[in-house]
C-alpha cells in the first residue's frame, strides 16, 4: 500500500484558537480538583495516623475505595449516578471537579501520611519537651518538614490528574481532549489535532514540573 | 558565664515512688524510690539497656509508666500517662538534651531557641530574640545564629540545644547521654558548657557514660543495673569504693579505659 500522508501543518496551526479555549477548563477541572483534594488529603492523611481507631477506619476506608476504583468511573458515578440519589442533574464541570478531589484527595492522603510518618520521633519528642502542645507541635515542628519531603509525590499527583482530566471529555465538558474531538469532527485532521492536545498537556505538566523544582530548591536550601 | 534565674519552689523538685515499667513482658524500671532536691546535680550510670534513660523520659512524660507516682515540681504524673496537671504544663518546668540534639533542621539556630518561649510562653519576639542572643552567647556558639542546624557541627548542634532548652527558664533539666553521639573532640565543648549550667545552680539529672565528668560535676551518683537502683551516693564513695558487687564489676569494665 502506498502511504502519502502528509502532516498539514496549516491544519495543526489552524486548530490551536479553538483548542485554546479547552485549557481553562482543564486548568480549572486539575486545580480546582487538586486544591480540595489536598485538604481532603491533609485531613484523611491525619486521620490515617490517629491512634483511635473509629477516625482511622473510615480514612482507610475512603482511602481504598478512590485509589482502587477508576477515576473514568468515579466521574461517570458522580455525572450519571448521582442524580438518580439527589433528584436533580449534577454539572459537568462540577462532577470533573469532584472526581478529581476525591481521586488525588486518597493517594495526596498518602502521601501526608508518609511525609508526618518520615520525620524522626525526636523531632515531636523535642518540640513536647519544651512544653509546645500537640498542635503546636505538629504546626510548627512536624508539618513544615513533612511539607517539604511530600513536594516530589504531590508534583507527580498533580501531573497525573492534569492528565486524568481527559477522560473527562465523556461527560461533555469542554476540556482539551473535548475541543479537539469536536475540531476533528469537522476537519478530518486527528494526527495533526491530537498532536496539539498532547503538546498542550505537556505544557501545562512542564510549568508544574518547573514551577515545583523551583519551589523545592528554595525550601530545602542549607538542609 | 551560664546564668540562670532561680524560681522559689518546693525543696525535693522529683520525687519518685515505686515507679514500674515494663516493655510488653520485659520489666525495664523496677521499683524506682528516687528523690531529687532542688539545686542537685545527679548523674545516673549503667550498661546499655539497663533503664537509665527510661528513667529520665519518665520524668518529663515522654515514657508512660505502670504502677507507681512521680512528683514533679508539685505535679503529679500518675500510671499510664495520666498527670494532676496537664503534661504540657509539667513540661514547661523541664528541660531536656537528647542525644540525637533533636534541634529542628527548618529553623534558624536563633528560632529553635526562640520558638517555645513565644509560643508557650507568650514571650514577645523582641524579648525572645534577645534572651536567645544571650543565651547562645554564653554556650559560645553567638556568631551562628543565623545559621541552620545543619550547617553546625555536632557539638555545636549540641550547644544550641542546651540553649535552646534552657530558654524556657526550666527549672530542672535533664540529660540523656548529651555526648554519646559526639565525635570525641567536641565531647569537651559541651560538659564544659554543662559544667557551667551546674556551677550556676541548675538541677540537673544526667545520663552519660562520661565517668570523669560525672566524678567532677555531681553531687550524688547512681548507679542502675536491670532496671534497678543498685547503688547510689556521692561520687567518691560510688567510684572509689564500690559496696555492690555489680556496681564494682560495671566500674571495673567502664573505667579501665
Amino acid at each position: 500500500m502506498d502511504v502519502t500522508f502528509q502532516f498539514d501543518w496549516h491544519a495543526a496551526i489552524s486548530s490551536i484558537p479553538y483548542l485554546l479555549t479547552g485549557i481553562p477548563y482543564t486548568l480549572l477541572i486539575s486545580f480546582g480538583g487538586l486544591a480540595i483534594g489536598f485538604l481532603i488529603g491533609i485531613l484523611f492523611g491525619l486521620l490515617r495516623i490517629s491512634p483511635v481507631a473509629w477516625l482511622r477506619i473510615p480514612a482507610i476506608a475512603y482511602i481504598e475505595i478512590f485509589r482502587g476504583t477508576p477515576v473514568l468511573v468515579q466521574v461517570l458515578f458522580i455525572f450519571y449516578g448521582l442524580p438518580q440519589i439527589i433528584g436533580g442533574p449534577v454539572n459537568a464541570l462540577v462532577a470533573g471537579i469532584a472526581a478529581i478531589a476525591v481521586n488525588s484527595g486518597a493517594y495526596i492522603s498518602e502521601i501526608v501520611r508518609g511525609g508526618v510518618q518520615s520525620i524522626e520521633r525526636g523531632q515531636r519528642e523535642a518540640s513536647l519537651s519544651l512544653g509546645l502542645s500537640r498542635t503546636q507541635s505538629f504546626r510548627y515542628v512536624i508539618w513544615p518538614q513533612a511539607f517539604r519531603r511530600m513536594i516530589p509525590s504531590l508534583g507527580n499527583q498533580g501531573i497525573i490528574s492534569i492528565k486524568d482530566t481527559s477522560l473527562f471529555s465523556v461527560i461533555g465538558v469542554g476540556e482539551l481532549v473535548r475541543q479537539g474531538q469536536i475540531y476533528i469532527a469537522t476537519t478530518f485532521s486527528a494526527l495533526e489535532v491530537y498532536l496539539m492536545v498532547a503538546l498542550m498537556y505537556l505544557a501545562i505538566t512542564l510549568s508544574l514540573s518547573l514551577a515545583l523544582r523551583l519551589l523545592e530548591r528554595k525550601g530545602l536550601v542549607g538542609q | 558565664m551560664i546564668d540562670i534565674k532561680k524560681k522559689p519552689g518546693a525543696e525535693l523538685i522529683v520525687r519518685m515512688e515505686k515507679v514500674n515499667k515494663f516493655f510488653g513482658s520485659l520489666h525495664v524500671l523496677q521499683d524506682i524510690d528516687l528523690s531529687v532536691t532542688h539545686g542537685e546535680v545527679v548523674v545516673i550510670i549503667g550498661a546499655s539497656g539497663s533503664g537509665k534513660s527510661t528513667l529520665i523520659r519518665c520524668i518529663n512524660g515522654l515514657e508512660e509508666f505502670q504502677h507507681g507516682h512521680i512528683e514533679v515540681d508539685g505535679n503529679q504524673l500518675l500510671p499510664n500517662g495520666k498527670s494532676s496537671k496537664s503534661l504540657q504544663t509539667i513540661r514547661t518546668e523541664v528541660g531536656m538534651v537528647f542525644q540525637q540534639f533533636n534541634l529542628f533542621p527548618h529553623l534558624s539556630v536563633r528560632d529553635n531557641v526562640t520558638l517555645a518561649p513565644i509560643k508557650v510562653r507568650g514571650t514577645s519576639e523582641s524579648d525572645a530574640i534577645e534572651n536567645a542572643d544571650r543565651l547562645l552567647e554564653q554556650v559560645n556558639i553567638a556568631d551562628q545564629a543565623d545559621k541552620l542546624p545543619g550547617q553546625l557541627s555536632g557539638g555545636q548542634q549540641q550547644r544550641v540545644a542546651l540553649a535552646r532548652a534552657l530558654a524556657m527558664e526550666p527549672r530542672l533539666m535533664l540529660f540523656d547521654e548529651p555526648t554519646s553521639a559526639l565525635d570525641p573532640e567536641m565531647i569537651g565543648e559541651v560538659l564544659d558548657a554543662m559544667r557551667e549550667l551546674a556551677k550556676a545552680g541548675m538541677t540537673m539529672m544526667i545520663v552519660t557514660h562520661e565517668m570523669g565528668f560525672a566524678r567532677e560535676v555531681a553531687d550524688r551518683v547512681i548507679y542502675i543495673h536491670k532496671g534497678q537502683i543498685v547503688e547510689q551516693g556521692k561520687p567518691e564513695e560510688v567510684f572509689d569504693n564500690p559496696q555492690n558487687e555489680r556496681t564494682q564489676s560495671f566500674l571495673g569494665r567502664v573505667l579501665k579505659h
